[in-house]
């Protein structure tokens, strides 16, 4: 009974969050790695494409909120998720025009780029800022959990109790298809494959008649879906605040060199590995312990949880020492 | 001036893809098709005067082939051989002189339209794109086809059928020799009227080398017009309609390929005796 319950606790507080909140990272990562991939460069302003997307979401929220349209159960927020990846994709294209063509244009060094996009970071930056200011703001709605902990407690009788969210449900679903949606793009139809062959071969890619811009337009529109959908997954599962959009950068960025950069399916596993480790070392494990028959003097935890971005840089710093090309092997060859 | 961070970012594969970018502009637009000349070859890239930067390479030359016809550009290292060859396919932008393919003039197009236009390009080095299968490799030939590609492709595997063995294989894991063969296959799924290989021979071994000439010769049977760059310059001359020395950007013999390779300048100059 006792392992049982330690079970449980594990599966509580461990592996339920730290998966839904690798899923968040996954699906970040993927957008870092295809630009990565693709335009040759790290996006610094993948984080604040989130946030800005997540504002947007939350706008059209608050508006079908007040038209009385809801989803039930489900988050009226994912009603409002196309139409507002949609205009982040606007801007996002509208910057690709006003700010990247130009560095295209001239064939600048790619570190130029990088550069490039820390400027529009901190003006992505304050558009959030602008539109729906710096509070924390809770925008999910519809019920609240799949699983409660004491319904849980009432259908196995175990003291432990264990709690599914709906918002970590549906990450995880959602989640599941995007990266299904993007592998099968990618693999499958002409505009995915051509996406590959530029990022194989530009020069080739011209040769066979692929038009460069629409690939690049192509890209920037499913990494700013992927962006947005992780932004308003992260915003429902914990809460909205612009600055943490930019802080989760960190543990994206990491995600994406951890799996290897330009590798899809290494980004989905970095996200996971990072995610895992972050929660897993900031967990206090003495319950769990206890629960096998230990009697601990301390909490077993690790790490304080303020310190959970260092878990990122280690495990960045540690791949990068160890296997530079990541788990999987990215594109920096 | 040395300077003092050594381009250090730009080697930092952790936030810079260390592939090269291309070097054609993909942002370019294109102009207007004009009409072509009255008694023009099927394709001419005429007195074709340009380069990179401030010095032109290329001088005035006159490249042109007609139907179904092979015709060779040959001369030393530096002449513009592969320059003039990015010209006429649009990846270079001419001063001086114009591009004309089937009646039409074709100056103002981007490479992507030249595709479009008719013309397969098979680079000297980079032809196929090494992380997708050979399948993909030929199904990103045809890109801008819309029919059903199925009956070309089988057409090529049935003029490479060393690669047919290797469809699912990544074109990367090939040989050269293969690799190359893969790199025509790819700009014939456009089902070009005209084909420009730039090197097709460069690094493959000297059977493989006679292999891929009978397949040019196969392809330009099937009406099909090519244009070719070549190092080995006796058995190119061999197969070749007509032949070009190009001689630092510009036109210093022409002829048949017989005639080159009976003139004895250009066969003490240019061919080694």
């Amino acid at each position: 009974m006792d392992l049982l319950n330690a079970l449980v606790a594990i599966l509580n507080f461990v592996v339920i969050p730290a998966s839904a909140y690798g899923a968040q990272l996954a699906l970040g990562a993927l957008g870092v790695t295809l630009i990565y991939g693709i335009l040759r460069f790290s996006n610094f302003a993948h984080g604040d494409t989130m946030a800005f997307g997540t504002g947007i979401t939350i706008l059209l929220t608050w508006g079908l909120q007040a038209l009385g349209i809801s989803l039930g159960p489900l988050p009226s927020a994912l009603l409002a998720l196309p139409l507002a990846i949609a205009l982040t994709a606007v801007l996002v294209l509208v910057t690709d025009r006003l700010v990247y063509r130009h560095y295209r244009r001239v064939k600048a060094a790619p570190i130029v780029v990088v550069m490039a996009s820390v400027g529009v970071m901190f003006v992505m930056n304050g558009l959030t800022r602008l539109l729906i200011g710096v509070d924390e703001i809770q925008f999910a709605d519809g019920a609240r959990f799949v699983v409660s902990v004491p319904q849980f407690k009432a259908m196995t009788g175990l003291d432990e109790g264990l709690a599914l969210r709906t918002t970590q449900a549906i990450t995880l679903v959602l989640t599941a298809a995007a990266v299904w949606a993007l592998f099968a793009f990618l693999n499958r139809t002409r505009s995915g494959k051509a996406m590959r062959a530029y990022a194989d071969n530009e020069d080739l890619a011209l040769l066979s008649g692929i038009d460069p811009e629409r690939v690049v337009r192509l890209t920037w529109i499913i990494a700013t879906a992927l962006a947005v959908t992780a932004g308003v997954l992260y915003g429902l599962d914990k809460s909205f605040k612009a600055f943490n959009y930019f802080q989760i950068l960190l543990p994206i960025f990491a995600a994406a060199i951890v799996g290897g950069l330009g590798n899809p399916l290494g980004a989905v596993a970095g996200g996971f590995v990072i995610a895992f480790s972050e929660v897993a070392l900031t967990y206090p494990w003495k319950k769990i312990a206890e629960y096998l028959g230990f009697e601990p003097a301390s909490l077993l935890q690790l790490l304080s949880t303020e310190y959970k971005f260092a878990v990122s840089f280690v495990i960045l710093i540690v791949v990068l020492l160890v296997k530079p090309t990541g788990l999987f092997r990215g594109k920096s060859y | 001036m040395s300077d003092p961070f050594a381009n250090r970012g730009n080697r930092d594969a952790s936030i810079v893809n260390p592939r090269p970018a291309g070097t054609a502009d993909g942002t370019r637009g294109s102009g207007p098709v004009q009409p072509g000349r009255a008694g023009d070859p099927f394709l001419i890239g005429e007195a074709m005067r340009g380069g990179y930067g401030k010095a032109d390479i290329l001088n005035g030359c006159t490249l042109a082939v007609e139907k179904g016809q092979i015709a060779v550009i040959v001369g030393p290292n530096g002449a513009g051989k592969s320059t003039a060859m990015k010209a006429i396919f649009g990846m270079l932008t001419l001063r001086e002189g114009s591009v004309r393919l089937d009646g039409q003039d074709i100056s103002a197009l981007n490479p992507q339209d030249r595709v479009r236009a008719g013309m397969g390009f098979v680079p000297q080095v980079a032809n196929v794109f090494p992380t997708m299968t050979v399948e993909e490799n030929l199904e990103m030939g045809a890109y801008i086809r819309n029919d059903d590609v199925r009956a070309t492709m089988a057409q090529v595997y049935d003029l490479f059928p060393a690669v047919a063995d290797k469809r699912r294989q990544n074109a990367g894991e090939l040989s050269g020799g293969q690799r190359q063969q893969v790199a025509v296959g790819r700009a014939l799924m456009t089902q070009p009227k005209l084909l420009m290989l730039d090197e097709p021979t460069a690094g493959v071994s000297p059977i493989v080398m006679d292999e891929l000439f009978d397949r040019i010769i196969e392809i330009a049977r099937s009406g099909i017009s090519i244009l070719m760059v070549e190092q080995n310059a006796k058995q190119a001359l061999d197969i070749a309609d007509v032949g070009y020395v190009l001689v630092q950007g510009a036109n210093r013999y022409t002829g048949t390929g017989a005639e080159l390779m009976a003139d004895p300048e250009v066969r003490r100059t240019f061919l080694g005796g």
